[in-house]
């Protein structure tokens, strides 16, 4: 990137000089701008069809994993003197399992009403893709979580687990008895994993709407599955829907 | 502190948040399995498929609470 000190600040280059910028921040700033508007990426409205309890589920399932974070912080700060003997810190330590029991249930939940609805259509794939990818993300890190519990359950765990990753191949550099890796995955990796997979399938939702339901067929014979036929919802209908 | 009860992370403290903040059912005991042929299911996994096959149902069939006309 050069520095051209003769310049005038951005905001005072007027439009054109703007547009014939071929520098990487200013291509990456126009994409984006494309991409996702404000009005797009924060919306106040929602599609009419929306208006149903099916498409809650979603924002329930991110609703459990900002408990899911929100509990791991606090435990990671504590440390598990805390969390195996005070009160308080059982009581954390129970809000991280049964946070990520309601964020399973509720995934599951989302994942089956957008499988029969077919949430793939109308240039979808990539949502469908980063959703299922996060939620096999996500089983790692409840399988690590499990694993970092210290007890007689995680030990149970890990040994039987051990035959099953070891006879994938797996277990040469991913060794479920190595309670320092499979906690440092658990606290580290497979979070940031799941937070930025989860991430870009919000963005991807916020690209491409939200999938509308089938289209009333006068025959009912077929339902329509021609994905590039089903129409992309251009602007957000009068609705009080959830996300 | 609760009225009546001492100190909440007293020993007996412990007990009674213990009461409050407690599950329903004691979750601390030997699991409970279900065999069926080759399928053998915990009851607790058991009951957590159940209730999310009522809640993906109630979700289709319950109707969703409109705003009335002129309401903002």
């Amino acid at each position: 990137m050069s520095i051209d000190t003769s310049a005038p600040p951005s905001s005072a280059r007027t439009e054109p000089d703007v547009q014939v910028s071929k520098q990487w921040t200013a291509r990456l700033r126009r994409s984006a701008e494309g991409a996702f508007p404000p009005d797009r990426l924060l919306p106040d409205r929602q599609p009419a069809y929306m208006a149903s309890w099916v498409y809650v589920f979603g924002v329930l399932t991110l609703t459990s994993l900002a408990w899911v974070i929100i509990t791991g912080c606090v435990l990671a700060i504590m440390g598990p003197s805390w969390w195996h003997v005070s009160s308080i810190g059982k009581f954390v330590n129970s809000l991280h399992l049964w946070s990520v029991e309601t964020f399973f249930f509720f995934m599951v939940i989302h994942l089956w009403g957008k499988f029969f609805m077919a949430a793939w259509r109308g240039n979808r794939r990539l949502t469908w893709a980063t959703g299922v990818i996060s939620f096999l993300v996500s089983i790692a890190a409840a399988f690590t979580g499990y694993l970092s519990q210290q007890n007689f359950d995680s030990q149970w765990i890990s040994t039987q687990a051990k035959d099953g990753i070891n006879a994938t191949g797996a277990g040469a550099f991913w060794n479920v008895l190595n309670f320092g890796q499979m906690l440092m995955w658990h606290i580290v990796l497979l979070p940031i994993g799941v937070v930025l997979i989860a991430g870009l399938h919000i963005l991807m939702v916020r690209r491409r709407g939200i999938v509308p339901p089938f289209p009333e067929t006068k025959s009912a014979s077929k339902p329509e599955m021609n994905a590039e036929a089903v129409p992309r919802p251009a602007a957000p209908a009068d609705a009080d829907g959830p996300e | 502190m609760v009225p009546g009860f001492g100190d909440p992370l007293s020993y007996n403290g412990d007990m009674v948040l213990g009461a409050l903040l407690g599950a329903l059912i004691n979750l601390g005991g030997t699991g409970r399995y279900i065999h069926w042929g080759f399928i053998q299911i915990s009851v607790a996994n058991l009951v957590v498929i159940l209730l999310m096959i009522a809640v993906f149902i109630a979700a289709i069939l319950l109707p969703f609470p409109r705003r009335k006309r002129g309401d903002q």
